[in-house]
């Protein structure tokens, strides 16, 4: 096989390297060489200006703000979606009525069913949940007011996304909305690989279903849990929060900054402000806040590896 | 009848005929009684969020039918008829087709060019030795972990001072780049699992490198290929925060930027059906797709998290 191999190596991953090392590698190379400098982002002319702008960084009310709410969601989200897909699931595939002879754990009916309509919001466009919830959430005409005065609240009609101490909720919620099924359906797949000896086994030893929830679910899951955790919090730092601050938040960026984010924060300085070298310093923060993030799950979720 | 939702754990009832699959007819009654606590209950949770998910859809696709008035007196209404001119006006008035066929050309053009050099790349990773492999794969693989934004900054002017801005090959070159990462970290584990002999045979044979990889591990791969493609399919079609940077020009909209727009103008024309009109018709061919291929969809999907 070593006919040419070089020749073909080189071939073969030229394109795709020179591509990817063009559109992803050197802007990220260049934005923290940008970080120490004084570019606009609008005229080519630049000087360099040390830690300035880092400096600049740390007194900015509005960027504690955004790292705030970024690492609110990065926390906050995956446990909230993690969990109740978590419990969706083990309801899915474990709270099934016992049939006449059948094995003792079983899936609800119609569990197929559940799986698929759980998936619908993944499978859409999160600008396009965005925009719909921005709309059910309006006070006059938004759906979500009309059920409560539906149900007699009239005198409960929130301003949602109106509301400095709502806002950042109402999205928030909207994240829940649209990622829980995913995790549903991953962590289905995962809990239909237990062997049923296991719960017969805890059942006849007189373990309730929820004991045996957190004593043989959840163990046998911890790999799928924690690489979920872990793909929630970049989405959760990076493109699903831009985009529904960006577009269902007023300003962008609520009432106040009261919803405003790292991700957002870095687009408006660069493409709105004309201050794209102090954009990328808050990239920069962005990206040791990501990584860190993603250092600590790994390392608090690591135990040993179960096998079954 | 129990009515706590957390029922007391089964004391161990000792003498009982052990149950085991197909077993005995004759069940012990409390756990009977748990069973069946749970199983409502549980039904009674997973049937609310079902509805919680699927309310929000069924609106739009009746507000899409209302006429103006009726969407702000009674958002909750049925439609008095319907209202089709809606759909009519977002399809030509607000542009939505030329939204759809600008989509169409930047995911047909990404997904091809994703998926022929993510496979050409993977394949040399993965069967390969060389000095520089590993260092090269972790570089592709390390990009699914860094924030897109951080990179976009500089990009912009990348992308400016290569004429690309706001064309959509240029698009099409910029959502190949950033779908890579996670299509050679997919596929360079595929590759692997294949057997070697077949292509050493073939090797054997006369047949090139090139041929090699074309005519016999390519179609070896398929699987992999059609998740991975419909991983980058939905990823590159939903696509929000690359063209909201990169692609400014209005009549280079896709989809998404193209309602995102439409939501900002029809506030002050106050056309609010057409809108709703324009966010159903981008919803439904996604919808109707994934019903129609839901096993490979959430196979492709939840492929790179079960890794």
């Amino acid at each position: 096989m070593q006919h040419g191999k070089y020749r073909f190596i080189v071939g073969f991953l030229a394109v795709p390297l020179g591509l990817y090392a063009l559109f992803v590698v050197w802007p990220f190379i260049q934005s923290i060489y940008y970080s120490f400098t004084d570019w606009t982002g609008l005229s080519p002319d630049f000087a360099m200006v040390g830690f300035d702008n880092y400096t600049r960084m740390f007194h900015d009310d509005i960027f504690w703000k955004s790292l705030e709410h970024s690492l609110l969601f990065a926390v906050l989200l995956p446990v909230v979606t993690i969990g109740l897909a978590l419990f969706l699931a083990f309801m899915i595939n474990v709270g099934g009525r016992r049939r006449r002879g059948g094995p003792v754990v079983t899936g609800v009916r119609g569990s197929s069913f559940y799986k698929i309509v759980y998936f619908f919001p993944q499978v859409l466009s999160i600008a396009i949940v965005a925009l719909l919830f921005a709309f059910a959430y309006n006070p006059d005409s938004g759906a979500i007011n009309a059920v409560l005065r539906g149900i007699g609240l009239d005198g409960l009609q929130p301003l949602w996304l109106g509301d400095p101490h709502l806002a950042l909720w109402c999205v928030m919620a909207v994240l829940v909305w649209s990622t829980t099924g995913f995790f549903v359906v991953l962590f289905s797949a995962g809990m239909a690989s237990i062997p049923a000896d296991l719960y017969e086994a805890a059942l006849l030893d007189g373990a309730s279903r929820f004991t045996t929830f957190f004593r043989i679910t959840l163990p046998l899951l911890w790999d799928t849990v924690q690489s979920g955790w872990v793909y929630m919090g970049i989405l959760a730092l990076g493109a699903e929060s831009f985009a529904v601050v960006q577009i269902m938040t007023t300003g962008p960026g609520g009432p106040d900054y009261s919803t405003t984010v790292m991700v957002l924060y870095v687009y408006q300085k660069a493409f709105r402000d004309g201050q794209a070298a102090y954009a990328t310093t808050i990239g920069v923060a962005l990206l040791v806040v990501t990584l860190a993030f993603a250092a600590i799950v790994m390392r608090l979720g690591r135990r040993e590896r179960l096998e079954f | 009848m129990k009515t706590t939702e957390t029922p007391a754990p089964v004391p161990a009832e000792p003498g009982l005929p052990v149950t085991k699959t197909g077993a005995p007819p004759a069940r012990p009654p409390r756990q009977t009684h748990e069973g069946g606590v749970l199983n409502v209950f549980s039904h009674g949770i997973l049937v609310i969020w079902a509805i919680m998910v699927v309310m929000p859809l069924v609106w739009a696709v009746m507000t899409s039918f209302k006429d103006d008035r009726s969407i702000f007196s009674s958002p909750w209404s049925l439609p008095d008829r319907l209202h089709f001119d809606n759909w009519a006006r977002a399809w030509t008035d607000a542009h939505m087709s030329e939204y759809f066929l600008n989509t169409v050309l930047v995911v047909g053009g990404s997904l091809i060019g994703t998926l022929v050099l993510g496979s050409m790349a993977a394949y040399v990773l993965a069967r390969f030795d060389f000095p520089g492999n590993r260092f090269i794969y972790y570089l592709f693989v390390g990009g699914m972990s860094f924030p897109v934004m951080l990179a976009l900054v500089p990009l912009f002017y990348v992308v400016n001072n290569m004429g690309l801005l706001n064309t959509i090959h240029g698009l099409i070159l910029v959502y190949i780049a950033y779908s890579l990462p996670f299509t050679v970290f997919f596929l360079t584990a595929f590759f692997r699992t294949l057997p070697a002999s077949v292509a050493e045979a073939a090797f054997v044979d006369g047949a090139s490198h090139t041929r090699t990889f074309f005519q016999i591990m390519l179609p070896m791969a398929r699987p992999g290929l059609i998740s991975v493609g419909i991983f980058n399919f939905l990823g590159q079609w939903n696509q929000y925060m690359l063209p909201t940077v990169l692609n400014t020009d209005p009549d280079k909209h896709v989809l998404t930027q193209g309602l995102v727009q439409l939501a900002v103008s029809q506030g002050y024309k106050g056309d609010w059906s057409g809108l709703f009109a324009g966010l159903v018709m981008a919803m439904l061919p996604v919808l109707a797709a994934y019903i129609v291929f839901q096993r490979q969809v959430v196979q492709g999907l939840t492929a790179g998290a079960l890794k």
